[in-house]
């Protein structure tokens, strides 16, 4: 995919940001996260890959608590995440959220939808959250799009309005869920653009993905997982030509060389 | 051919029932709306409220629910909705009152079907950003709920409108009291029931294509 150079800075210092410590889900009868460690530092771009049903949307959703977990803690920034009410809709606000199917209000103007939570939640003045969100529109490259809706927009379009949302909230993580996954071809590109970009410029990063291209250049970190554990954990130059484990190998095999 | 109307006040008996429809509509869909609220949310307790007022109020006949508010509110618990003696005043808020408890149940589930229509993923983004429950309603699932339930919400409306005929039951002097009055007095069944008719249908004709043609156009495009 876009091969743009970034910067591999070994990971940042020990500023743990987001730390995950023996985290248990279940479905019912599947145990989809399984005594889950993960410790993800201050500027660090951490990629999640694996094959479908392996856990990783759950684990990244779960880190803002959009999915519950049903033992071990997560904390942010040092503060465990609360239960429910405002103090977790407090923390979700620090946490940006970028989704496979975009997810932008549909009854809301492009403007709208990244103006809403800077005037709702941080209480900005509503000429304050327009400037803020004109700019970060025309800083993913659909500034000219501004008051048009959602539906007007291509996909590539939507996911880059989606990311100027969550970047409005001033996040000190943001998620990635599979953010290129619902698109046409010809429109990765520009969603990967913008995250190198964001990479680029420190932002603290979860990317669920697909994209090895993306998690080559721009990766701090490789999480493989599968069956609902963490197999594999290495810089990407070491997980893509030498992985350690035949999990990764066999998965890995089976996704390049065509 | 209409002589024997006169002395009737036709025009009046159905501008009360116009403004039992208005108030009843409005306060019917504030309150089907704080419902349908409880009936998504998180706290059980609220949750379970919500259904077992749909559940118990749809389920009894309109005219018990009139009566009682009679009977029941004013004549027993003395609730007179501040009018003791006006008994012409406090009829008519009974009925609103009466009206407006039994069609919220409609509304409340009218919207919940529109809240069903909303992908999780709106609800998701919105709690993503740090909206709180009542933000994630009100900003986000709610106006879109209700876009996509503007015509089934002309069914409640329309239906209102012909159930205020069962105010006359406690003496409202409505358009459907009024037909009870021309028929046990007059001979002209037929054209009694036919103008009776029209009036109703010259209301409720124009409310059921306006709200059609109002739900076309907030439609949401996905």
């Amino acid at each position: 995919m876009a091969e743009v150079s970034v910067t591999k800075d070994a990971a940042p210092a020990a500023d743990e940001l987001v730390v995950l410590k023996n985290v248990n889900k279940h479905f019912g009868a599947l145990h989809v996260l399984q005594d889950i460690d993960l410790t993800i530092a201050r500027g660090e771009v951490v990629v999640v890959i694996g094959p479908s049903g392996s856990g990783k949307s759950t684990l990244c959703r779960a880190i803002n608590r959009l999915e519950g977990i049903d033992s071990g803690s997560i904390t942010l920034d040092g503060k465990p995440l609360p239960a429910e009410g405002k103090e977790l809709a407090r923390l979700r606000a620090d946490v940006g959220m970028v989704f496979q199917s975009f997810n932008l209000f549909a009854h809301k103007t492009v403007l709208e939808n990244v103006t809403l939570g800077q005037i709702k939640v941080r209480k900005k003045s509503k000429a304050e959250a327009e400037e803020k969100a004109r700019a970060l529109l025309d800083r993913v490259g659909v500034g000219t799009q501004a008051d048009k809706y959602p539906a007007q927009l291509s996909g590539g379009q939507q996911q880059r309005v989606a990311i100027a949302r969550a970047l409005a909230m001033e996040p000190k993580v943001m998620l990635f869920d599979e953010p290129t996954s619902a698109l046409d071809p010809e429109m990765i590109n520009e969603v990967l653009e913008v995250m190198q970009q964001l990479a680029r410029d420190g932002m603290t990063m979860v990317v669920v993905t697909h994209e090895m291209g993306f998690a080559r250049s721009a990766a701090n970190r490789v999480v493989f997982m599968a069956d609902g554990q963490i197999v594999e954990q290495a810089t990407p130059d070491k997980f893509f030509t030498a992985p350690k484990s035949d999990r990764a190998k066999d998965f890995l095999s089976k996704i390049l060389h065509h | 051919m209409f002589d024997f109307l006169e002395g009737y006040d036709l025009l009046g008996a159905f501008w009360t029932t116009v403004q039992l429809t208005v108030f009843s509509g409005i306060i019917a869909l504030v309150w089907g709306t704080i419902l349908a609220g409880m009936r998504v949310s998180p706290v059980p307790l609220m949750r379970g409220f919500g259904t077992a007022y749909v559940n118990v109020v749809r389920n009894i006949p309109l005219t018990v629910i009139i009566v009682f508010c009679s009977l029941g509110l004013a004549e027993i618990f003395g609730i007179t909705l501040g009018a003791p003696n006006d008994f012409k005043l406090q009829g008519f808020r009974l009925a609103v009152l009466g009206l407006s408890a039994y069609t919220a149940a409609f509304v409340c589930e009218a919207l919940r079907s529109g809240i069903n229509t909303v992908p999780i993923g709106q609800a998701e983004a919105a709690r993503a950003i740090g909206l709180n429950f009542r933000q994630v309603l009100t900003l986000v699932v709610l106006p879109q709920a209700f876009r996509s339930v503007v015509g089934p919400l002309a069914n409640v409306l329309i239906a209102l409108t012909k159930n205020t005929t069962v105010a006359a039951a406690i003496g409202v002097a409505e358009a459907g009291l009024l037909m009870k009055e021309i028929v046990e007095t007059e001979a002209q069944l037929y054209a009694t029931a036919a103008i009776i008719a029209l009036g109703f249908v010259i209301l409720t004709l124009p409310t059921g294509l306006f709200l059609g043609w109002i739900g076309k156009r907030v439609a949401v495009k996905r």
